[in-house]
């Protein structure tokens, strides 16, 4: 056993730049499945509905670590290689599809019936109307819930640290065993998640706000 | 890809997954009455406490809610015994689910309870209702619920949340899960159904929730 030091404190902040990657993989990746998810939600075909009904009940319905398990140790029996990274980063973000598709449906589907409707009446096929008229307006409403779910994912991304992913709770993990001073490493850890998540946080709350201000008036 | 599934080993472990089920449901129900617990006095503290109790429940919340709850369920389970606190992965376990809940249902409820407009409360007391009947009929139940889908869906959350503190070993269904892969090495067919079992209880609960609703507070609003 040694002592916490000067390269354990190095160790766990330069983790911090696995947790912030896998972060941004999860959060992009989730981007475009949550778009296609949304999209499906909606769509008139009803193969499209249900598929992307299916996959949201079964992304929000289990626990984001069993879907990790599922890939880190289940894929491999089936004679797909799999190392902690890719695992990590398939699990985050069909489950970061998952919910950002749901909030993002409800984001689209506030946009008022006229909307849609004067849309089709100009004659714009689907992508028009879409990207022309819904999503430009659904993306305002859907910017502060999806900076608030950004939250979310950051912190999700500590359970890769269970399959052997060294982000900065694994990295928390490893000091503690060397040194075993776990008042001060896990502080460390939590206070590095806080410094990465609480400006989101606040930043969410103060564009909830000025939304909730622009509607009353 | 000729892998052959074989799922009779996990079935052949029933007993334990149903215990581990059972212990998963234990753990989320005690958290969540336990937490409910600390979100009414959070609540309170938070709309009507004195200033230093709102900055100490203010940094609570912000804190709880900005860190992952693996970071927060190693804290209990590591950080305290080393400051001479010794207690099973299970306590820790319970006590991370309910300051973690605590957190969430202090916000909800505090929502909950300034969604009663002020005027409502000085009608009730215009109309010579006692307080405990403004407090039951004007704030508790239309505050219950407008914030019973936030509630419920948190329960939910939580429940399948829990499965983190397999980490510690603290004998939920996860826990059982890992014991069985590590025995049978069945990993993909046992974690598909265990899998299924949180779909199901989630499916069960929400379900029952809704039910609930309909029951008790399915009544019109009239604003």
């Amino acid at each position: 056993m040694r002592t916490f030091g000067y390269p354990d404190l190095l160790f766990i902040i330069e983790a911090a730049r696995w947790t912030i990657g896998l972060s941004l993989i999860a959060f992009i990746g989730g981007t475009i499945g949550g778009l296609l998810v949304a999209l499906g939600r909606i769509a008139e075909s009803r193969l499209a509905r249900g598929a992307a009904t299916v996959f949201v009940q079964v992304f929000q319905g289990t626990p984001l670590l069993l879907q990790l398990f599922l890939i880190f140790f289940g894929f491999p029996v089936l004679g797909i290689d799999v190392n902690p990274w890719v695992a990590a980063g398939v699990a985050l973000i069909l489950n970061t599809s998952a919910f950002l598709g749901e909030i993002w449906r409800g984001c689209i589907q506030a946009i008022p019936r006229g909307q849609w409707e004067a849309a089709e009446a100009l004659g714009l096929h689907y992508v028009a109307k879409m990207r022309d008229v819904v999503l430009p307006q659904a993306s305002k409403i859907a910017l502060a819930p999806t900076v608030g779910y950004m939250v979310q994912v950051i912190k999700g991304t500590s359970l890769a640290a269970i399959i052997g992913f060294t982000e900065v709770t694994r990295a928390g993990q490893i000091v503690n065993n060397a040194t075993f001073q776990p008042l001060i490493v896990f502080s460390l850890v939590a206070a590095i998640y806080f410094v990465l998540c609480w400006p989101l946080s606040l930043l969410a709350a103060r564009m909830e706000r000025r939304q909730a201000r622009a509607l009353a008036r | 890809m000729n892998y052959q599934f074989q799922f009779q080993d996990v079935f052949a472990a029933w007993p334990l997954l149903l215990q581990g089920t059972w212990m998963t449901i234990q753990l989320s129900l005690t958290a969540t009455v336990l937490g409910l617990a600390v979100a009414i006095v959070g609540a309170w503290a938070k709309t009507s406490g004195p200033q230093p109790l709102r900055w100490v429940v203010n940094a609570y919340i912000e804190l709880i809610r900005n860190t992952p709850f693996l970071v927060q369920l190693f804290f209990f389970f590591f950080a305290l015994p080393a400051l001479g606190l010794r207690w099973s992965a299970h306590a820790a376990a319970l006590v991370a689910m309910v300051v973690n809940l605590g957190a969430y249902a202090t916000e909800i409820i505090r929502a909950g309870i300034e969604s009663i407009p002020r005027g409502q409360i000085e009608a009730g007391l215009a109309l010579n209702m006692k307080r405990h009947q403004v407090f039951r009929f004007i704030i508790l139940k239309p505050a219950l619920k407008a914030i019973y889908p936030a509630l419920t869906s948190q329960f939910i959350l939580l429940m399948l949340s829990s499965a983190v503190v397999s980490a510690i070993s603290a004998d939920d269904l996860t826990s059982v899960a890992a014991n069985l892969q590590s025995q049978t090495f069945r990993s993909f067919e046992i974690y598909i159904v265990v899998a299924g079992i949180y779909f199901l209880l989630a499916l069960a609960f929400s379900g029952l929730f809704r039910l609930v609703y309909q029951l008790a507070l399915n009544y019109p609003d009239r604003r």
